[in-house]
């Protein structure tokens, strides 16, 4: 049995890894992620875990060396923030194409400028649409989950991708959690050993990461996008599976008190937590509102979205991120892109909020449902908060 | 008629005396799609040849990749991986962890296989100078191996920190006002030994022998090695396909380009190099990069190349390995 312990969620997510029992770990620290960097490498040192640590000089050979370890049939771990995870974008769709199931604890954080280390989502979104699967937690308890969860999904041979578990940087990482940490008993019988498809090893030649011309590059995207969005289905087979032994259920969207709403707030991470209680408070009140949370953000949620927003009238959706010059959010562009075919879908407006650390307390999301009522904003999307 | 064939057991005959010096299999196959007289697809081969079975290739982004592994052939017969232009060093150095882990965990069989990551003067000197430099200092159990024909030929001749002195490139060409790059050839073998990397070596496809001798001997090495391989490339330096060797053994009895190798920091020359080396113009003349070259500016390179020459003579006279310099404290 798993036991409930008090724990940096940071320390607690290196800690799953250990469940894991990786066998390589490339990271390169960076705030907010560095207390991830520095356990892991603690976790090794002290023998917990049979593996090695590579110090590498940066995030761009912290994968690359992690493809490389990868590719000779590791299990790898690497972890990283906001610029270290720019840093890494040229290697990112590599990786996915070489369908390397490596797992990436991602703390997310503004990005430069002007420069910021607190948290926001303005670091993963850009990497969208390199062919990883995608998750946020909420809490600290999901990030363990959700690592545990990472390995399984990307190591299957129906997935084989890489996967990123999106925590919150310093609302999630620096915070200390009431968590039920599994033990390795558990872990092992739900976890099995990875088994690859193909490795570098001279019993078995095989060349890896060849040149795709014209003739056959097509091919090998559409063959990505097919992997992505076929891993849906063992995405929804792992978490009932989870919850089947360790009795916590995860969706895709989480819906929170939405059976007769007609408004809705839609968060991704650590603010679904206080946009709850935003709820609660305005149920109080007699507002019909609920609030969905984006668990897997790719692949996307389609079927699942339409049917969460069934008789909401108003949808308003936060971002953590801007698309500067678009169409507002990229969250938004997304939800909005994919109701269009709805004939009885919500209105939907756009909250761009908490950028780099900006606190949204609860009375703001109040302050949101209230806006949002009339489904419809005084400007297209609106910079929540922001001053002049 | 060639005297081999005349005596099937001169020293010319290759079929007599090569099998002793090279093996035969082919891990880097025939097929593949390296221009006529290319010096770094020859060098790969016979790196290839001394490295053996037991190894993985790691192979930066640049011509190599491109002429190697056009999907779905392949001309390697070796374990091979391409990722991508400025990581083929840290992508090595994850093959070597991971292959390290696995076996002392079981999950492999129990043998030494050697990591070696490859990688142009581009890949290498410029965009992958960080990595290397990491991994170097890391001291991963790999092997790296600069293939350095002094400018970036895959993308169209554009100029690299390897490109030489007032060579004209597409980025750096012989116009009416400059002629060519500016600045001398960065000394990467240089930068490796302030590595305290055990062994570095330099190397030339046209010394094949003395080549796959410094490839074995860094494979044996516990720990990261470097060879820096001049390689002819008659494309970029505009130079008749056939002249290939004949350019790489130029540019040594020059002194252009001098064969040593540094181990446990000790200098030595590995190919002897004529007391009265030849004039750099002899070199210089022979490719069309240099045509351009007034008889005041090839005296300018001549006597760089004379000063380079004279302190590498420095180091090869008066260095010591770290072991003769421990020795030399226990007395």
């Amino acid at each position: 049995m798993g036991k409930r312990v008090g724990m940096e969620v940071a320390i607690a997510s290196a800690e799953a890894a250990a469940l894991c029992k990786f066998d390589v770990a490339s990271v390169y620290p960076i705030t907010p992620q560095s207390h991830v960097a520095e356990h892991l490498s603690d976790i090794v040192a002290d023998g917990r875990v049979d593996a090695s640590f590579i110090t590498v000089e940066s995030e761009h050979s912290a994968l690359s060396s992690a493809m490389g370890a990868s590719a000779t049939g590791a299990r790898v771990v690497t972890a990283t923030s906001s610029q270290g995870l720019l840093f890494m974008s040229e290697v990112m769709p590599i990786t996915s194409a070489m369908r390397l199931p490596i797992v990436m604890i991602i703390a997310n954080r503004a990005v430069s400028g002007p420069i910021n280390i607190w948290n926001d989502h303005s670091d993963i979104m850009p990497m969208r649409d390199t062919g990883w699967i995608s998750f946020f937690a909420d809490n600290g308890q999901e990030v363990v989950d959700m690592v545990i969860q990472a390995f399984k999904v990307g190591e299957d041979r129906r997935v084989m991708l890489p996967v990123n578990v999106n925590m919150d940087g310093f609302q999630l990482t620096h915070v200390v959690e009431p968590i039920i940490m599994p033990d390795q008993e558990e872990v092992d019988k739900f976890l099995p050993p990875y088994e690859p498809f193909a490795t570098l090893h001279p019993d078995k030649v095989v060349s890896m990461g060849t040149l795709g011309m014209p003739e056959f590059f097509t091919e090998a995207q559409k063959s990505k996008n097919v992997a992505l969005v076929n891993s849906k289905k063992v995405i929804l087979e792992v978490w009932k599976e989870w919850e089947k032994q360790f009795g916590r259920k995860y969706e895709p969207i989480q819906s929170y008190r939405t059976e007769d709403a007609e408004i809705a707030l839609l968060t991704m991470g650590s603010m679904g937590e206080t946009a709850e209680i935003a709820i609660d408070e305005l149920r109080k009140q007699g507002v019909k509102v609920g609030l969905l949370k984006i668990k897997l953000w790719r692949p996307f949620p389609f079927d699942e979205l339409k049917k969460a927003v069934k008789g909401i009238k108003v949808l308003a959706v936060t971002d953590r991120a801007c698309s500067f010059g678009g169409p507002g959010g990229p969250v938004f562009s997304e939800i909005r892109s994919a109701l269009y075919d709805v004939p009885k879908r919500p209105k939907i407006v756009n909250f761009i909020i908490g950028l780099g650390g900006r606190d949204v307390p609860m009375e703001g999301f109040m302050e949101m449902v209230q806006k949002a009522a009339k489904g419809k904003l005084s400007e297209p999307y609106e910079f929540y908060g922001v001053r002049g | 008629m060639n005297t081999a064939m005349q005596n099937p057991k001169s020293i010319e005959s290759f079929e007599l005396y090569a099998p002793k010096l090279a093996t035969k299999e082919e891990f880097f196959v025939g097929g593949h799609r390296a221009c006529q007289g290319c010096g770094e697809a020859l060098a790969i081969r016979l790196m290839c040849k001394a490295l053996g079975k037991d190894t993985v290739i790691t192979n930066a982004t640049g011509c190599m990749e491109v002429i190697s592994s056009v999907y779905p052939t392949t001309a390697w017969n070796l374990p091979w991986i391409h990722v991508a232009f400025p990581n083929s060093a840290s992508v090595g150095s994850g093959v070597e962890a991971g292959l390290t882990a696995l076996r002392r965990k079981g999950k492999i069989a129990d043998r030494r296989i050697k990591s070696v990551a490859i990688g142009g003067d581009g890949g290498t000197m410029d965009i992958g100078f960080q990595a290397l430099s990491g991994a170097m200092e890391r001291g991963h159990d790999m092997l790296y191996v600069c293939f350095d024909n002094e400018a970036y030929m895959n993308t169209g001749i554009q100029r690299s920190s390897g490109t030489p002195f007032l060579a004209a490139t597409t980025t750096a060409p012989a116009g009416k006002v400059v002629p060519g790059n500016q600045v001398w050839k960065k000394n990467l073998p240089e930068i490796m030994v302030a590595h305290n990397v055990p062994y570095v070596a330099t190397a030339c496809q046209s010394y094949p022998i003395d080549f796959m001798n410094k490839v074995k001997k860094a494979r044996q090495v516990k720990g990261p090695s470097y060879i820096h391989c001049f390689v002819t490339c008659p494309t970029g330096w505009r130079s008749p396909s056939e002249t290939c060797i004949k350019l790489g053994r130029l540019a040594l009895e020059t002194g252009i380009f001098p064969l040593y190798e540094v181990e446990d920091g000790k200098y030595r020359m590995t190919v002897e190099v004529p007391e009265k080396r030849r004039p750099v113009q002899e070199y210089l003349k022979g490719q069309g990069r240099f045509r351009h070259l007034t008889p005041d500016q090839i005296q300018v390179i001549q006597e760089r190349v004379d000063i380079e020459w004279d302190m590498l003579m420095i180091k090869v006279q008066n260095s010591k390995s770290r072991a003769e310099l421990r020795a030399k404290r226990a007395k």
